[in-house]
């Protein structure tokens, strides 16, 4: 690869359109299946449709693992191999990572995670009673956006919610693209030291949540101790951050289209309700910085040659918006069928927290706007803050009042 | 239709419960994807081919 006039990677949003992909990345779509980029002044491929996607990221000859040479880091720098927590089992390869996957599918199998439903409601009307109570307007964010989640993950794990501040903010330094090495280490230190600390507590005193079963594989010796406390890590942020952001940029892109809005407000089908979360799936791409992989062994494609060594990146955010697949990609519509998004990713990597994720999202989805059906900005859309510096994207918060 | 799933590519993403709960099912233990028919009546065809399209790990084949 050359990287003499390849374009830097990731690109910028246009101004005054916060929910659709860079413009640049659409050029690239219209122009190859896949092209060249740079990233921190090294080349990378950038697969920019959906097939070519899907095809390589079930790939077992692209690693997912950081220290793999020719990785494209997101952040420039390679990650320190300390020998300390990691964070799970993101950023390895089979066989060891699905061994360690498999000891956490469990909890997210879908008649387990149906069974958390009730509770889950239980938790959004109460938090949809407390909005409605207090004060307007209100940061939806801080105030419902994040709380739903991060409840509903910590009951999963064994986390007291009472915590909340110190790994959320912990969590939102660590993905943080623009934070400094040092400032992202100390935060994954935090949290790694704070995880490790539970997973000790629940050696002696097991309760009936996921980081207790991973202790009983620590007494089995399947399991280190540190693996567990990183498989926590990895748990905690990936299950609050993300539903977060979907709960607040979703709510933020229906408010933007009253008509889309008002089939989600004025329906009880359940079908229709998943279907709308798997189109705001696509639609949004929370994870907008790309998959990221290395060459293993040479691979063809496309008439192009995949060296060995190279780095892949898969922005999943024009992925989902390849006019083969999604006809008219940019418009957000609700009853399409979007069931075959990438918005989780594709192969053996796919979010294991899925399952809860479109949970949550139907649960949240179909009660708010029917409980608060004058819910309204309460700022205009140039004055809210956009993550566009964050692994994960959204709103830092969302003013809104009724 | 002929339905063969490959337990050991299972990622346990749930996705083909979703598409077709007659005919897929999960270990308790952990996740992995159960066979409830192989044979599946033809009126299920879609939601077959539909688990199999979005299996993320490629674990579902089906003839016809």
């Amino acid at each position: 690869m050359t990287i003499h006039e390849a374009p830097a990677y990731p690109m910028a949003r246009a101004s005054g359109c916060p929910f659709d992909p860079p413009p640049k990345l659409r050029e690239l779509q219209d122009e190859a299946p896949l092209v060249e980029v740079q990233i921190f002044g090294r080349p990378a491929w950038l697969v920019t449709r959906y097939a070519e996607q899907r095809k390589l990221l079930a790939d077992p000859r692209l690693s997912a693992d950081v220290t793999t040479s020719g990785y494209p880091s997101p952040t420039g720098t390679p990650p320190k191999s300390d020998g300390g927590v990691g964070i799970g089992f993101i950023l390895m390869d089979d066989p060891e990572h699905a061994r360690l996957r498999r000891m956490v599918t469990a909890p997210f199998m879908i008649k387990r995670v149906e069974a958390m439903r009730p509770g889950v409601q239980k938790i959004v009307d109460g938090l949809i009673d407390d909005l409605l109570a207090g004060p307007k307007p209100v940061d939806l964010m801080e105030a419902f956006a994040l709380p739903v989640p991060s409840l509903v993950i910590c009951q999963l794990l064994g986390v007291p919610y009472a915590d909340h501040d110190f790994f959320q903010q912990n969590s939102k330094q660590l993905i943080k693209m623009t934070a400094t090495q040092e400032q992202r280490a100390t935060a994954h230190g935090n949290l790694a030291a704070y995880l490790d600390n539970l997973v000790g507590e629940k050696l002696d005193n097991p309760g009936d949540d996921l980081l207790s079963g991973l202790t009983e594989r620590i007494k089995t010796g399947e399991l280190t101790r540190q693996d567990a406390a990183g498989i926590g890590v990895l748990l905690l942020l990936a299950g609050h951050e993300t539903t977060a952001n979907m709960i607040a940029l979703g709510t933020l892109a229906l408010l933007e289209h009253p008509e889309q809005l008002a089939v989600l407000r004025e329906t009880d089908d359940p079908k229709l309700v998943a279907g709308a979360v798997e189109e705001l799936l696509r639609y949004l791409n929370i994870t907008h910085n790309g998959r990221r992989r290395a060459v293993l062994e040479d691979i063809e494609l496309d008439g192009q040659v995949l060296k060995a060594g190279d780095g892949v990146i898969f922005p999943n955010d024009i992925g989902n918006r390849d006019p083969e697949v999604f006809p008219d990609p940019d418009v957000l519509d609700l009853q399409r069928d979007a069931r075959r998004h990438v918005a989780f990713g594709f192969g053996v990597h796919q979010c294991l927290g899925q399952p809860l994720a479109r949970m949550e999202l139907q649960v949240v989805y179909s009660t708010l706007y029917r409980r608060i059906p004058t819910l309204r900005r309460a700022a205009e859309l140039d004055e809210i803050p956009f993550k566009h510096e964050g692994a994960v994207y959204g709103v830092h918060s969302l003013p809104v009042t009724w | 239709m002929k339905i063969i799933v490959d337990q050991d590519r299972c990622v346990a993403s749930g996705q083909c419960v979703t598409a077709a709960a007659d005919v897929f099912d999960q270990r308790d233990e952990d996740g992995i994807v159960v066979l409830l028919t192989d044979t599946p009546p033809e009126d299920l065809a879609a939601d077959v081919h539909q688990a199999a399209a979005v299996c993320p790990a490629l674990a579902i084949l089906v003839e016809d």
